[in-house]
């Protein structure tokens, strides 16, 4: 900076570089501009005093106005819980066929168990509630305990095989492979089982093995007993496949899925969103469906002859 | 280098230039009274348009040209343009684009000289100028004279009514865009949306900036329309122009009585200059700044009059024409001018797409079906055996009348459809559904296929079960356990 060099044309100082003959002017900023930029940074101080702004080791400066992105979030949070709180407390009071009579609340219903399901119940059931092998789909008109929404709003509440709650949904199937049935036994089984949906020939021996040892639980006609959770092996559905060496894996050593009880975990109007949720499915069943099934298992001392 | 003058020597030119301030003079003539009833139409359309009514039952607003963003529904006198036909707005917007090369390339600058809002309004606070101070030597007295009582008074009455133009601008465009009067009620007792102040606010503030103080700035400086008009523009365009073979050497009718045939018809008189709403000299030539509004034809016609020369030394006239008539032949009448292969091709496709238009217009369906399958999960196998797709169906209905809709399968034996409307007891191949008036109506449908069908393609039309029984189809595709057909 020694030798300022002055442009001949201009009278302006150049930055004191030169490319093919061609000199880059050294003209001040413009005032505006300089003037923006020093507000930007006082802008800018203002802005660290006051919001969080400077990383520390495990946390950052906290601001003297006290905004946190998180409080921010809580605060909406809290007004939107304000907002539905109405619908929630009636959805926690109502039992669960009269949500479905009012078309607003189970609306309302549809749409929270829709977002309680992506949180709690795609791990196992899937984004589409569609299923694995191993954990039934829920869009489907097949049910293990029933489809109506007591039953469903039951199942979720107790889940299935939880120890330590009485009322949680119970079946067991014994391991024929363990000295019960031969193997030559256990495939006779399996061709009977298979034959109930059409997917084999029928075996003479099957059918009495069948007789003598599943149909308690399964019925005579292999359709199953949902006061059992006994699936009915007569339909297209296969919980944990439908190929022979399934059916025979099945009936020598079962698998049996577990559930959790939600009703410790999540608030009565979520359980009852997601029975609703679960109900719109596709493959809800009316009450009325309900009734009979339960007509027929247990006594009520209620009914009329 | 040596030779080079220094630009930012003392008393070279300078780049940057202040701005001198524009008193135009009070002019009559046809091109003015063209130019008033120009301004006229425009601020009439501009201001009048949002209070016609137009009666569209009662599904829809009464309004004939209205922007509904919150419904996103575009309402002009008899058309009603949804938003997946915004293609009806853009070929509008297009004619417009190529409405405005025809018209520069048949008579130059004349969006600019007459219904450019830039130049209507400016117009319009100009004559509010003299109005309020006078004609342009009183407004350059007062210009030059010291603040002072009479100063503010003049100043304070004249911001003051563009003040009130500006504001009434800005509120007229917030009426293209909601029920005028409604809104008007809202605006003034202080319920209307925050956007509407904030949009009357930012207009008004613009209206007044541009329109009462930066003027021609604005066209000379800041607006790209010049530039790209001004490539546009070629010899065979009418602009106006200085015939300077005529008009020069310039001297006064009395330099001229003394020595005849020494000088031109031009007197030197200035009086195009001080007429030209931008300030500038048209005998310097065709430049950015002329924004052939013709003013200095109608002032300098008066002047030859008044002298006893023949009119037209500024005149409408074609390049072409300028060197032919330069050359001694007689002048070609203005008309011819329009006609040159130029604005016959923009005048080609301008009407081209004004008939596509029409045409789309005329066989355009109000009704609609348009069809999404679930993919997730993309089937489902029923205990049965027989597999259930499900479909976002939307049905959309784009007339201001409730409507019955029929909704059918074609194709995919035996399958039969219900929907969260329709009990699964009710399904069948044909499904009846009312859809409200002007709506999309969303429906959930599923479709259940017997046991061993193959996934494949098939349709779901529509019909409108009115007189014009309008239909639509939708093509998709039916997922099965098997996979591929």
């Amino acid at each position: 900076m020694a030798n300022k060099h002055i442009d001949e044309a201009t009278g302006v100082e150049t930055v004191g570089h030169e490319w093919d003959g061609i000199e880059e002017l050294n003209n001040p900023l413009p005032r505006w501009w300089i003037w923006s930029f020093y507000a930007t940074i006082v802008f800018a101080i203002g802005y660290c005093i006051a919001y969080p702004a400077w990383p520390l080791v495990d946390r950052a400066t906290a601001g003297v106005l006290g905004w946190t992105s998180r409080g921010q979030l809580a605060k909406e949070m809290a007004v939107e819980d304000q907002r539905r709180a109405g619908t929630l407390a009636q959805l926690a009071i109502l039992p669960i066929g009269k949500i479905q009579g009012n078309e607003q609340l189970m609306r309302a219903a549809v749409a929270g168990g829709r977002a309680a399901f992506k949180v709690n119940c795609v791990q196992c059931h899937g984004a589409g509630a569609a299923g694995s092998p191993g954990y039934p789909n829920l869009n489907d008109d097949d049910w293990l305990w029933g489809g109506d929404l007591n039953t469903i709003e039951t199942t979720l509440l107790h889940g299935i095989r939880q120890p330590g709650d009485d009322e949680t949904r119970n079946s067991i199937m014994p391991a024929f492979g363990d000295g019960f049935l031969t193997p030559q036994q256990i495939g006779a089984l399996a061709d009977h089982v298979l034959s109930l949906s059409g997917k084999a020939k029928d075996n003479p021996a099957g059918a009495k093995l069948f007789e003598e040892n599943c149909a308690v639980c399964h019925g005579s006609d292999g359709k199953g007993l949902r006061q059992f959770g006994a699936p009915n092996l007569a339909d297209a559905i296969w919980l944990y496949g439908g190929t022979r060496e399934d059916v025979i894996r099945q009936i020598t050593q079962p698998r049996m899925g577990v559930m959790p009880a939600w009703s410790g975990r999540l608030d009565p109007a979520t359980i009852k969103m997601l029975a609703a949720y679960v109900h719109s499915l596709g493959g809800g069943e009316d009450f009325q469906e309900a009734v009979e099934t339960e007509g027929q298992t247990k006594a009520d001392p209620n009914e009329q002859p | 280098m040596s030779n080079l003058e220094p630009v930012t020597a003392p008393g070279a030119a300078r780049l940057y230039e202040k701005r001198k301030p524009v008193h135009p003079q009070k002019v009559d003539g046809p091109f003015r009274r063209f130019k008033w009833l120009v301004m006229v139409v425009a601020l009439s359309i501009y201001y009048g348009t949002p209070w016609i009514r137009w009666d569209r039952g009662p599904y829809a607003p009464d309004q004939a040209v209205l922007v509904d963003l919150a419904n996103r529904r575009f309402y002009m006198f008899g058309i009603e343009i949804w938003p997946q036909e915004f293609y009806f707005v853009a070929g509008l917007l297009i004619m417009a684009g190529i409405g405005l090369f025809l018209v520069t390339s048949a008579v130059g600058r004349a969006w600019c000289g007459y219904s450019c809002p830039q130049t209507v309004w400016t117009d319009l606070f100009q004559h509010v100028d003299r109005l309020v101070d006078g004609d342009r030597n009183a407004q350059m007295r007062l210009e030059r004279a010291p603040w002072g009582p009479k100063k503010i008074a003049h100043r304070a009455v004249k911001w003051s009514i563009y003040l009130a133009i500006s504001f009434w601008t800005g509120g007229a465009w917030i009426m293209y865009f909601a029920d005028a009067p409604t809104l008007t009620q809202e605006f003034w007792s202080g319920q209307a949306a925050p956007v509407a102040y904030a949009t009357v606010a930012v207009l008004t503030a613009t209206t007044f900036i541009l329109g009462g103080f930066m003027r021609e700035q604005v066209c000379i400086y800041m607006c790209p329309w010049p530039r790209i008009q001004g490539a546009m523009v070629d010899e065979k365009s009418l602009i106006v122009t200085y015939k300077h073979w005529r008009g020069e050497p310039r001297g006064s009718v009395k330099k001229a009585e003394k020595n005849p045939g020494a000088f031109g018809d031009c007197v030197d008189c200035n009086q195009c200059v001080a007429v030209c709403p931008t300030g500038y000299d048209i005998r310097k030539g065709p430049d950015i700044a002329c924004i052939t509004c013709a003013l200095c034809i109608d002032v300098c016609d008066r002047v030859m009059r008044e002298v006893g020369r023949p009119r037209g030394l500024i005149d409408y006239a074609t390049l072409e024409d300028c060197e032919r008539e330069q050359a001694g032949e007689p002048a070609r009448p203005a008309w011819k001018a329009l006609l040159h292969p130029r604005t016959i091709i923009y005048f080609s496709i301008w009407a081209a797409i004004g008939l596509g238009l029409l045409f789309a217009l005329g066989v355009r369906s109000h009704t609609d079906i348009s069809v999404a399958p679930d993919r997730n999960p993309p089937f489902m196998l029923m205990s049965d055996g027989s597999v259930r797709n499900a479909y976002t169906v939307k049905l959309r209905n784009m007339e201001s009348r409730p409507r019955d809709m029929r909704v059918a399968i074609e194709g995919l034996p035996g399958a039969e459809m219900w929907t969260d409307e329709i009990a699964r007891a009710d399904a069948a191949r044909v499904l009846t559904m009312p859809v409200p008036a002007d709506a999309t109506k969303p429906l959930r449908l599923y479709v259940i296929a017997p046991a061993g069908t193959a996934s494949q393609d098939f349709a779901f039309t529509v019909t409108s079960l009115d007189e014009q029984a309008e239909m639509d189809t939708s093509e998709t595709y039916f997922e099965t356990p098997g996979g591929e057909q």
